[in-house]
């Protein structure tokens, strides 16, 4: 652009190459910025109720949180000469984990991002989460891992709750320390009820911890008895319960589903669907009806399916759920729905969605930051069929009511 | 409409790309193969960078006489711009997704006038 000298005003950017897996998030999400001041949306309170922390570049730290010696001393062994290049030790990530930038064509995907961190008065982990808060419009963003979601399928129950308790020791004193609007959902490790109680014990108090996960990927009936006081205590204390999605191809069915793009599309709608089933029609709702529960990362075009499936069977077999006293349909309509990945390919169903679970009250948005099929919160404000209240309240005023510490 | 100069063809190689801005519009140019193409970088889907993304040939998928699927290959002769929020894919010749017609981003007109590239904006 030397040369340019007939028509100055016109310049290079960018470096004249494509964003990578090095670049700046700011420079990923200036388009983003540019719409937050198009769209005024710092005058929004905007919750981000699901963006991910990468663990997998702080995994030997966390590891270091473990709290029983044999585990930490396994997980520990992948550091023992600095040299060593062992992988992540205890690091359980299902089939698929590294394939989530389409083979680099969206490099934010990529897991272990080369994105220089310049600010080290704060853990490196903090500073292109700030960056993606700034750019977006975010007020406050809630946490949650990657390939920690999928723990619930370790064989090993100690490895599952060893991890969660490290994984939350580490957030809540290395990481969410760095930015009051930084939050999370501790992850509980739900194969053993004893150990999510002594979860909500340890953290139920603590300021950025905003309620609890149940990591959905998992072979855990949510009915289970066991779990009554796991529900009870979240109950009385007032903080939300959500379940996060995930895949799984190793399940089954989808084991017969050989592209990442199947695979996830349904894997991360089954898990929940599950869960919802056993939810609703085990009388969960009656049984608990304080206590707010959040679906996470299955997008919403599955929601009026399983309402209108529940129901009509439902009708035709009530002796076998007998604690509802209204339709399956009517309990769903109540919990709370984050609205990523927003399926919006066809605008006229999207808003029979909106209409059947009540969105202006119950959605939460989520972009999901920094995965492939993140949303921004325009997707929200540019919705043609919602009021501005609606949008204030999908944006950030839904979550604020139900979530005390935000 | 104004033509803006570029670069030099010359300089400019298979694959490459030129990003400019006035600091309202910013418009990528490309070179595929012999051809010039140019587009505002912003993408149709939530307004990605989508020139800021990679240069990709089509996965082509062959099938035998009898159907059955024999493999993908890179085609060598169809590139695709890729963008880089989502990964919508979109065809150089059409500006169009390459899953969706309706799908487009906005092409700017471009021309190379004794070895010089220009993009009338
Ligand atoms: S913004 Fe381009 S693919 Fe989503």
């Amino acid at each position: 652009m030397d040369e340019a000298r007939d028509v100055p005003e016109f310049r290079s950017f960018g470096g004249n190459e494509p964003l990578s897996t090095e670049s700046d998030t700011r420079e990923m999400l200036r388009n983003a910025a540019k719409y937050r001041d198009q769209k005024k949306l710092n005058d929004y309170f905007i919750v981000d109720l699901d963006t991910h922390h990468i663990e997998t570049g702080s995994w030997n730290e966390i590891v270091e949180f473990i709290e029983d010696p044999i585990l930490r001393e396994e997980a520990l062994s992948a550091k023992r000469k600095p040299e060593s290049r062992l992988g992540p030790v205890l690091f359980h990530a299902n089939g698929g984990m590294f394939s989530q930038s389409v083979s680099g064509r969206i490099p934010h995907s990529n897991l272990a991002s080369g994105e220089p961190r310049d600010d080290l008065s704060v853990h490196g982990d903090v500073v292109p989460l700030r960056r993606a808060m700034d750019s977006f419009g975010i007020d406050r963003m809630v946490m949650f891992p990657n390939a920690l979601l999928q723990v619930g399928t370790h064989p090993n129950v100690k490895v599952e709750v060893n991890l969660a308790f490290a994984y939350a020791k580490f957030m809540t004193e290395v990481v969410l320390p760095g930015d009051p609007r930084l939050k999370t959902m501790a992850l509980l490790p739900f194969s053993d009820p004893d150990a999510c109680v002594r979860m909500i014990d340890m953290y139920g108090d603590h300021p950025s911890v905003i309620g609890f996960t149940i990591t959905s990927v998992r072979h855990n009936p949510v009915h289970d008895n066991k779990y009554m006081r796991v529900y009870r205590m979240l109950e009385e204390r007032g903080l939300p319960l959500s379940f996060h999605a995930g895949y799984n191809w190793q399940d089954g069915y989808l084991r017969q589903l050989d592209k990442f793009l199947t695979m996830h599309a349904i894997s991360f709608v089954l898990c929940n669907m599950v869960h919802m089933t056993n939810w609703v029609m085990h009388g969960l709702s009656e049984r608990f009806p304080k206590l707010n529960v959040v679906w996470i990362e299955s997008g919403l075009a599955y929601v009026p399916f399983l309402m209108q499936r529940l129901d009509n069977e439902y009708l035709m077999r009530q002796s076998e759920a007998p604690l509802l006293k209204r339709l399956p349909s009517e309990y769903i309509k109540e919990m709370f729905h984050c609205c990523q990945p927003m399926e919006r390919t066809n605008l006229k169903l999207l808003e029979a969605t909106f209409e059947a679970i009540n969105a202006e009250s119950q959605l939460l948005f989520s972009s999901d930051w920094p995965h492939w099929d993140f949303d921004s919160p325009s997707i929200i404000t540019d919705l043609p069929f919602v009021s501005e209240q609606g949008k204030r309240n999908i944006l950030g005023e839904n979550a604020r009511r139900i979530y005390k510490k935000l | 409409m104004k033509d803006i100069y570029v670069d030099d063809f010359d300089k400019l190689k298979h694959g490459e790309r030129r990003l400019i801005t006035n600091g309202r519009l910013e418009i990528g140019v490309f070179r595929v193969k012999d051809a010039i193409h140019a587009f505002l970088n912003v993408c149709p889907h939530q307004g990605g960078p989508v020139c800021q993304g990679r240069v990709m040939p089509r996965v082509e998928e062959h099938l035998s006489d009898d159907m059955k699927s024999v493999g993908m290959s890179f085609s060598d002769d169809e590139f695709h711009l890729v963008c880089p929020w989502h990964g919508y894919e979109f065809k150089f010749q059409t500006a169009s997704h390459v899953g969706s017609s309706s799908i487009s981003i906005r092409r700017y007109a471009t021309k190379v006038v004794e070895g010089r590239v220009y993009v009338s904006v």
